[in-house]
């Protein structure tokens, strides 16, 4: 299929090689081991495997065969045309990690927008070239702040708020190691995120919170920022990257560190991924900082230009006393967010992020005022996401929705045991006020069936 | 700095007040309150038009090389052709339109796709367990080594906490290992590029949480004691960890399971034809043996039920028993996946195994080209690769780096420079198995040009590449000035 050699090219390469059949080229593989049986369909034409993949494809239900309320880490929005005619650019595609500069130069400028890109949104002063999504970014906050403190400070505070998969993605990489995770109040959603500081001590290199935080709720960290850097530590926000157009800067409220799970900017659900992990910090922080960062310089010919630079951080350089183990991130992704940064711009950003809002904030209004249903949390502001308390089990709820068409938000019980009866709802630019109206409508019948 | 010539603007020295590409539908719900005090006076992004936008990354990917420009023997990266059916099924709206939270009923082709894959991945390595969460081969290698120790400590085995590594391993192996809280110890190769025997089994005793070994090595060699070096971890109570960055030697010619490995990982950005994306995304399944099937990353795709009468297998996502817990959000990479699958279903069994013959047939070709021109240090049939010295004795001051940039002025992308870094001046090159004989002609004819040069014109070599649109680059520069945003960019 792919590869193009005939029968007698190989013939006649072999003997080049000195060697009589395609067998002996596999002379060091030990006999016993050379030519396993393996079980698997016989090969496609690509017509017949466009079949197979396209009668998978039919047996999902999609976000547009329903009206979707889903987001609790992804988002469903609109992405404008040209974002995948760029991706689908076979010169940005099919090239390897920008090693050689000299024919690289399209890629090493797209990551130094987006590097400019990340800054801006984040008011931050670096960002790295990407990393694999936003619960993986967390998790290389911790070591960042690790490294800052050169191991002495072991311990990291988590917001019970973050993402649960990111607290866990956390736990996973560093809970047999040294370094000590702290989520202070894990479970419960009412704790104050100035209570993180009772955590904070001495041996304390990063508190991590979120914003909008996992419940939607949108808090002003400046203060917690200013009492973390009195107690000496880092101050890090993950954050949704899109309501950073309407929502103020982490980088002003005082962040060291912001991390974002990039899925928004342009970025299609895919069933989880590929996504794209946000990382930003103070340049005084940036040899701490892991993954590819892109610098300006010149060429021998006078020419501005990029190159991949401190790359003594990294892995390939340092191997055991890298900073991360990261290689490959998630680079094309990056340049969907940067395009669609660029498209969207200033006005079209904020433009997107207020529609969100304004949705979002309907939805709730509608839904809070049907009988059986309230706001969890009535007084915090919030951006397209809200949890929402709900008269009968989540679970019940959303398998009933689906006859109306509908998937409602996501079942909070999941993860949390005392938010039994909680749906966390998202609204975006995708969703009509007739949808909103359709999820109130099925609500108020499926409560008052139930009640019935 | 008024003399550097600007061959492409930047975004924000396109901007113009006012202009717009995109434009939203108003609000068709009552506008709410903004939130006081919350929200930002300042968004600094630029103001382009769609026109704009287009013609600006067009012309940047302009610059690039890419596999569908021409070669690209990049060694240890395996930059095959990426095929364009798989481009188009990663793109049907039935998989990109899916939420990952979705209830498990209305996403069952996704979770069939991905079953069918772990399957045949299992198929393919002779392995018992499957995991396609980790994003890339990097974080395999952690998932991997977390499983490991997670296998010890659950045996109460708590001392163990030595990884050793070969010193051709990639340097992500040793990166993830201390990652995890390992410590990391470097074992030599021997005179033919294997594994040093003896020193290996010098470090087996009871502190050891396993070797990670990749095979065929970064040399292109296929570890020649590979039964011996397996025997002799696992006498000490080690597990044997396999970087399979390197499989598509091996394809349908030897599986990591039946030479008795208990953990590899695959990178389907580089075997399985998924295109690399100028530095990711790419996808690093984890596969396991028996013994450690429960304690896989979270979660996987199982058969949670089947049908009475018509025997359908319903799909799900669970949890194993012993699971380290999971490595990132969701469930991986999956539009890398849906790539891989066509792929695997294009080729079968046969064409998998036509894959690694051809990528040994091609590098072996060119290695022999190449024997007489350029010094092969370890030079024995190789499998996917091969490592050339860039250097000679009577061409002083010509190195690897000079003959990697004269290649680009013949179109071709230069191979892996400097590494491994048990070979001096290293030019690691691996052509794959979607080049013709023509191309790796071609491509020897122009080694054979440059190794010329170096001898009677080695300014033509220093002063390359000559014919790309951008020349060397001033790295002590960039690393100096660390201008690493347009804002940096805007204050000098």
């Amino acid at each position: 299929m792919y590869t193009p050699n005939t029968p007698e090219e190989r013939r006649a390469m072999l003997e080049v090689i000195g060697v009589q059949r395609m067998e002996d080229l596999f002379s060091d593989v030990p006999a016993k081991y050379r030519y396993p049986q393996m079980n698997l369909p016989p090969a496609m034409t690509e017509m017949e495997a466009a079949e197979e993949m396209q009668s998978l494809a039919d047996a999902n239900l999609t976000v547009r065969d329903f009206a979707s309320f889903l987001g609790a880490g992804a988002y469903h929005h609109y992405v404008p045309a040209v974002v995948d005619h760029i991706l689908r650019r076979g010169e940005f595609y099919t090239a390897y990690t920008p090693y050689q500069p000299e024919v690289s130069q399209g890629t090493l400028h797209a990551i130094f927008e987006f590097q400019s890109l990340v800054c801006a949104l984040t008011g931050m002063e670096v960002s790295n070239a990407s990393m694999y999504d936003g619960a993986t970014a967390v998790a290389e906050a911790v070591n960042m702040a690790y490294h800052v403190f050169r191991g002495k400070r072991p311990k990291a505070v988590l917001s019970s708020a973050l993402h649960p998969q990111a607290l866990a993605t956390v736990h996973t990489y560093y809970d047999a190691s040294d370094r000590e995770i702290v989520v202070p109040h894990e479970g419960d959603p009412t704790a104050d995120p100035m209570s993180l500081l009772d955590a904070v001590d001495d041996r304390t290199s990063l508190v991590m919170v979120q914003y909008p935080d996992f419940f939607g709720r949108v808090y002003d960290f400046t203060e917690l920022a200013e009492a973390v850097h009195a107690k000496g530590a880092l101050f890090g926000i993950a954050v949704n990257p899109l309501a950073l157009g309407l929502l103020k800067a982490p980088g002003d409220m005082g962040a060291d560190i912001v991390t974002a799970e990039g899925q928004p900017l342009g970025i299609p659900l895919s069933f989880g991924g590929p996504y794209l992990g946000i990382f930003a910090t103070r340049k005084k922080y940036v040899r701490k900082m892991a993954g590819r960062i892109v610098g300006e310089t010149v060429d021998t010919r006078g020419q501005r230009a990029y190159v991949l630079t401190l790359t003594a951080r990294e892995q390939h350089i340092r191997r055991a006393r890298a900073t991360s183990n990261i290689c490959t991130n998630n680079a094309l992704m990056a340049l969907a967010a940067t395009v669609y940064l660029g498209l969207l711009g200033k006005e079209g950003l904020r433009k997107v992020a207020e529609l969100n809002y304004h949705k979002a904030h309907y939805a709730a209004q509608r839904l809070a005022g049907l009988e059986g249903y309230e706001l969890a949390f009535p007084e915090a502001p919030f951006f397209n996401e809200f949890t929402l308390k709900t008269p009968l089990p989540v679970a019940e709820i959303n398998r009933r929705l689906l006859d109306y068409g509908i998937f409602g938000g996501y079942d909070l019980s999941q993860d949390f045991p005392s938010l039994d009866r909680h749906m966390l709802v998202a609204v975006t630019e995708m969703n009509t006020k007739d949808e909103i109206d359709l999820l109130a409508a099925a609500l108020d019948e499926i409560a008052r069936e139930a009640a019935a | 700095m008024s003399e550097i010539k600007i061959r492409e603007p930047l975004l924000v020295e396109l901007s113009s007040p006012g202009r717009r590409a995109v434009r939203f539908p108003a609000a068709d719900v009552p506008l709410a309150d903004l939130p006081a005090g919350l929200v930002r006076d300042d968004l600094p992004l630029p103001e382009v038009s769609e026109v704009d936008v287009v013609r600006h990354y067009t012309r940047l990917s302009q610059f690039n090389h890419g596999v569908d420009i021409n070669f690209y023997p990049l060694g240890s990266c395996t930059m095959k052709y990426n095929p364009k059916i798989n481009e188009d099924m990663a793109r049907l709206p039935g998989f990109t339109q899916v939420h990952p939270l979705q209830p498990e009923e209305t996403v069952q082709g996704a979770l069939a796709l991905m079953y069918y894959l772990q399957e045949y991945l299992k198929e393919i390595t002779g392995m018992a367990g499957v995991s396609l969460q980790p994003a890339a081969g990097a974080h395999g290698e952690l998932t991997g080594v977390l499983i490991m120790r997670a296998y010890h400590r659950s045996r109460g085995d708590t001392k163990r906490n030595k990884i050793l590594v070969p010193d051709s391993a990639h340097g992500t192996n040793p990166a993830s290992s201390a990652m995890s809280g390992m410590r990391v110890v470097e074992i030599p190769s021997d005179a033919r590029g294997n594994i040093d025997l003896e020193k290996l089994k010098a470090e087996c005793d009871d502190t050891l949480v396993g070797l990670m070994i990749t095979n065929p090595n970064t040399l292109g060699l296929f570890e020649e004691h590979i039964e011996e070096v397996v025997q002799a971890v696992h006498d000490a109570g080690g597990l044997v960890y396999g970087d399979g960055a390197n499989l598509n030697a091996l394809l349908g010619i030897a599986r990591f399971g039946d030479m008795g490995f208990d953990v590899v990982h695959l990178n389907l950005h580089k075997t399985f034809s998924t295109p690399h994306g100028g530095g990711g995304p790419g996808s690093g399944p984890v596969a396991v043996a028996e013994h450690l099937v429960d304690f896989l990353p979270s979660p996987i795709v199982a058969v949670v039920d089947e049908d009475e009468e018509d025997g359908l297998p319903t799909f799900g996502l669970v949890t194993p028993k012993r699971s380290i817990g999971r490595v990132k959000a969701f469930y991986g990479h999956f539009g890398v996946m849906v790539r891989a699958l066509t792929y695997i279903l294009i080729l079968g069994a046969d064409g998998l195994r036509q894959v690694a013959e051809d990528a040994v047939l091609n590098a072996n070709y060119l290695r022999v080209l190449l024997q007489d021109t350029y010094h092969i240090p370890y030079n024995r049939l190789c499998k996917h690769e091969f490592v050339a010295e860039g250097r000679w004795e009577d061409a002083p001051g010509v190195r690897a780096l000079d003959i990697s940039k004269r290649l680009m002025d013949f179109g071709f992308h230069p191979p892996t420079n400097y590494f491994p870094l048990i070979v001096p001046e290293a030019l690691m090159i691996e052509p794959t198995e979607t080049e013709s004989k023509d191309t790796l002609d071609a491509f020897a004819a122009a080694m054979k040009q440059i190794a010329r040069e170096a001898h009677e014109n080695p300014e033509v070599l220093h002063e390359a590449p000559h014919t790309t649109p951008f020349g060397r680059v001033d790295e002590v520069k960039a690393a100096r000035e660390l201008v690493l945003t347009w804002f940096d960019w805007a204050k000098k």
